[in-house]
């Protein structure tokens, strides 16, 4: 009895913290589908009229594809390139006996320490220097390096726990540890390479930051700076902000909601198993 | 040394040098240099052309420290810290309680909590601003339907804070969730069940048994949320970009609209120091003293 009394208002707090979440979500979305009359009294309920002129005119707009391929890019050339090197690295940390090897491994994992606000403005005046401004280079760099602390770290964590069998055995085949790495641990290490790679996904898909500094062209922006440019066009006019906050919204959704078990366990797991 | 062995040696290390040096060059030129770098233009008054050569000693310091908007902009950091540990956390702690087990519909709560965690702060923070709206946002709507006169939240000065800490609680809640469940699900069967032929009640069990087995996990979300509270900076911009009248400011929005944007270098890095400093000196001391058995 009083076990279902207890169940009856935890499931009554439950619901209530899904709607606080859930609704900032729809009143955007449905927002995005209103004029902006309706909107001003009819806030929290269905659009009086479905308006689809907001979302169809932002998927015929160049830009909005432009700034989504060049998040691709920074995205995709981030976390590829923090893969190869970072489990290169910690190949070598995790199989490889050298003088040096635990001072070196200390200085990458100082590195998880470093906010990243205090190397903005050194970093704008290197990657200006090294004649990068204006290129996919001035985004990706730094990315990668702010992303290769953390996993060098998980991947030292996963080669250690490798049987070692399979290295011994392999030596005596005469293999190459190159050989080795790219015929045995790549391919034995895909969770791993999957929580790394959300990691990186994720916090590139949506850095503001870094972009905000290093890019001064339209035609590099990442979708966060479009979309705060368009804030700035559009001002009052929320429909359309929706729309666009919308479109950004859903596929991030539906990515999450497909690959939820991966995500979840990249970004907790990911931060556990630091 | 037969030649054999000699080759295996140097493949060894020729394999330990292309391995390595890729990482450690682009980690040594955009971490590393530029962290030192910080430090010494901060001693400096420079626009960021030619080289620095206006030595101004600590005055960038002294100057910031005199600063009320930048004292305001580290009160906020604080404060969302002591909101964050002494609200948001327990919070995280009572809901993960709840759905680690395996109740009805666990899974849905999990995967609804956690969902404004995958959202861009950008975006999180254009929702939140069109939400309290005073003219067009659901806020406005409530006060509205009570026949009030709506507040505009975000551009006031009273509420500004209020409305950042709501944001920052509805998307970063769902992650110390997360990271808790992960923790309680790691807590033995016996041990639960041991604890339940005893006799011991839900929030005994609770109390006296599962949060002191997840404490590390605690300890460590405590850390992740001290450090990320620090450095935040992409909710703000959308939602009140520091305002209003620099009331909202982070370190981070503080060094970006008076640092970056005012081609200020000498002055900007010497906010940034300062934020390494802390975010540094809260590490070392963390790692030292709590975090030391884990």
């Amino acid at each position: 009895m009083f076990s279902n009394f207890r169940s009856y208002y935890m499931y009554l707090f439950l619901f209530l913290l899904a709607g606080i979440i859930f609704i900032p979500l729809y009143v955007s979305i449905a927002g995005g589908f209103k004029t902006i009359g309706d909107l001003r009294t009819n806030s929290l309920g269905l659009p009086t009229e479905w308006i689809v002129g907001n979302y169809t005119s932002l998927l015929v707009d160049n830009k909005f594809w432009l700034f989504t391929w060049n998040s691709v890019l920074y995205a995709a050339g981030t976390t590829f390139l923090v893969i190869l090197l970072a489990s290169m690295t910690a190949f070598v940390f995790a199989h490889m006996k050298f003088v040096g090897s635990r001072f070196l491994f200390n200085y990458f994992i100082l590195g998880l320490t470093f906010p990243f606000a205090t190397a903005i403005l050194p970093l704008f005046l290197r990657v200006r220097d090294l004649g990068l401004l204006g290129s996919v280079w001035a985004v990706i760099l730094p990315q990668i390096a702010f992303g290769l602390a953390f996993a060098i770290i998980l991947f030292r964590g996963f080669f250690r726990q490798m049987p070692s069998e399979l290295f011994d055995a392999a030596f005596v085949d005469g293999c190459t540890y190159s050989q080795f790495y790219f015929k045995f641990t790549l391919p034995l290490s895909t969770p791993i390479i999957a929580t790394v790679a959300v990691i990186n996904l994720v916090g590139s898909w949506n850095n503001y930051l870094l972009p905000l500094i290093m890019i001064n062209s339209e035609s590099l922006y990442s979708w966060p700076l479009g979309i705060m440019v368009f804030r700035g066009e559009y001002i009052t006019d929320w429909p359309k902000i929706l729309a666009f906050v919308s479109l950004t919204l859903i596929p991030a959704v539906v990515f999450f909601l497909a690959l939820q078990r991966f995500i979840v366990a990249g970004l907790t797991g990911g931060a556990v198993k630091e | 040394m037969n030649s054999a062995k000699y080759n295996a040696l140097l493949s060894k290390y020729s394999t330990l040098v292309i391995f390595i040096i890729p990482a450690l060059t682009i980690f040594t030129l955009f971490v590393v240099l530029p962290i030192i770098e910080a430090a010494y233009y901060s001693f400096y008054r420079w626009d960021g052309y030619g080289d620095p050569n206006k030595y101004v000693g600590l005055k960038n310091y002294k100057y910031l420290f005199k600063n009320k908007t930048f004292i305001l902009s580290l009160k906020n950091n604080f404060y969302i810290i002591a909101i964050s540990l002494f609200i948001q956390l327990p919070f995280a702690l009572l809901v993960a309680l709840m759905i680690s087990d395996k109740i009805k519909g666990a899974n849905f709560f999990r995967t609804v909590f956690f969902l404004p965690y995958i959202l861009a702060e950008i975006v999180t923070g254009l929702i939140w601003a069109y939400i309290y709206d005073g003219n067009y946002g659901m806020v406005a709507a409530i006060w509205n339907f009570f026949g009030a006169d709506p507040p505009h939240m975000i551009a006031e000065k009273e509420t500004a804070m209020i409305a950042l800490y709501i944001v920052i609680f509805w998307k970063y809640f769902g992650i110390h969730m997360m990271i808790y469940i992960a923790g309680l699900q790691n807590i033995s069967k016996e041990v639960l069940e041991a604890a339940r032929v005893d006799g011991a009640g839900p929030i005994t069990t609770a109390w006296r048994i599962k949060i002191p087995i997840i404490l590390p996990t605690i300890r460590l979300s405590v850390f992740l949320s001290i450090l990320g509270a620090l450095q935040l900076f992409d909710i703000i911009m959308p939602l009140t970009g520091g305002g209003p009248s620099n009331q909202t400011h982070s370190m981070v929005t503080y060094l970006y609209y008076f640092g970056v944007m005012r081609m200020k270098f000498g002055f900007g890095s010497a906010i940034g120091v300062v934020i390494f400093l802390i975010c540094f000196t809260i590490a070392i001391t963390y790692q030292r003293t709590l975090m030391r058995k884990d």
